[in-house]
């Protein structure tokens, strides 16, 4: 599956009321780490349809980060239920990123 | 340049001469003295008749190396990031900016960060290792940096166009460079990260320094000592585990064109090891180098 871009208008429909487990990466273009975490968030949504695998650049959306405390990048967010299940801070491997899911 | 090495140990010396030999431009960027200068005696290297120093067997490395025409820049190393097109890398000195194809990572390993109460717990919630990842939630708030060199300095002039206030604080060290006036510095040790809650969400909201006083900060930006290859690593997005590493059988991170070789990756902190992978990262790089 795609990955899917969030903003403040279709957050909520997106992440909060998914049927779905929800993986959230929160990222910036000027940011290195960032960068190397993007094809291992895409390698996740093709690998696991189980998961609604989103992305939200901080720069376009300040308040997204604000709202769920996110301070460093780039931050994966794991969500549940509409609920937020846990975070992960800097580059990780997939199976770092799948932990949050365990 | 087609390949910079970073650091002039085994591991580095040892990428430098298979690189050279393989035909690349080679530059080695090193200052102050690794872990094999320390050593006062080596007798388990292959080929050593006796044992000699490890300031012997580094001083003749790079002696080799120079014969070899491999370049030197004697210049710390503060940051090591993708090209603004993405197409390479440039290693950050506090004196100049240099381009290269591939860059081998064989600076040593790094000591962890001291166990501050708060500092691993708050890690991402006001507490960052990567300035220029960061400085953008921290636009008119008060920052603090935790180091004493040319790192921290230069994470510190990161944050000063962004926060309203840059403070260095050094943990009971003397800074080892010039700190400028716009960068406030205390010297009194710290012994806890503060953290406030707000809606259930935990961020830094100040600094506990031994006697007691507190300092009100938003964040925390950890530069302590020299950038070790961990840390540089870790501020590109190249994968770390553990206070190492993370390289494949040809020593390549996950970000293109970067190696790592020698105590950096893990295991064992030996010459022997570090010769090789050097050797490995250093063939590795030239053959990436050749591509690009």
């Amino acid at each position: 599956m795609a990955v899917t871009v969030l903003n403040k208008d279709n957050f909520k429909n997106e992440v909060l009321k998914a049927d779905k487990p929800v993986l959230v990466d929160f990222w910036a273009t000027w940011c290195g780490p960032c960068r190397m975490m993007a094809p291992v968030v895409e390698k996740i949504a093709e690998e696991h349809p189980e998961i609604k695998v989103c992305k939200v650049d901080i720069d376009e959306n300040p308040e997204l980060a604000q709202m769920f405390n996110v301070m460093s990048i780039p931050t994966l967010a794991a969500f549940k239920d509409g609920q937020l299940t846990g975070t992960a801070v800097g580059y990780q491997p997939k199976e770092n990123v799948m932990r949050l899911f365990a | 340049m087609d390949i910079i090495i970073i650091g002039s140990g085994p591991a580095g010396i040892s990428a430098a001469l298979y690189a050279k030999r393989a035909g690349a431009d080679v530059t080695v960027i090193s200052r102050g003295r690794g872990a094999l200068e320390k050593a006062e005696k080596i007798e388990n290297y292959y080929g050593l008749a006796e044992p000699v120093t490890g300031a012997e067997l580094e001083a003749n490395g790079i002696a080799g190396a120079k014969r070899l025409g491999v370049n030197f820049i004697e210049d710390e190393v503060v940051g090591v990031a993708m090209n603004d097109d993405f197409t390479g890398l440039v290693v950050q000195t506090p004196n100049r900016t240099c381009d290269a194809k591939a860059v081998v990572l064989s600076a040593g390993s790094t000591r962890l960060a001291p166990k501050i109460p708060g500092l691993k717990e708050l890690e991402g919630k006001g507490v960052s290792y990567c300035a220029i990842c960061d400085a953008f939630f921290y636009r008119q708030k008060i920052v603090a940096v935790l180091g004493e060199g040319e790192y921290a300095l230069h994470e510190a002039e990161i944050l000063l166009p962004h926060a309203s206030k840059v403070m260095l604080f050094t943990n009971g060290k003397e800074p080892v460079v010039e700190i400028p006036d716009t960068i406030e510095v205390h010297k009194e040790k710290v012994i806890a990260v503060e953290a406030e809650n707000e809606n259930g969400m935990e961020r830094v909201c100040g600094l506990r320094a031994e006697g007691g006083a507190l300092t009100p900060v938003n964040g925390l930006f950890i530069a302590l000592g020299t950038a070790g290859s961990v840390d540089l690593a870790r501020k590109i997005g190249a994968g770390t585990e553990n206070n190492r590493v993370v390289v494949d059988g040809d020593m390549a991170t996950n970000v293109p064109g970067l190696y790592a070789a020698g105590d950096c990756t893990g295991g064992l902190l030996q010459v022997v090891k570090a010769a090789y992978e050097g050797a490995v990262a250093g063939l590795a790089a030239a053959k990436y180098a050749r591509r690009s």
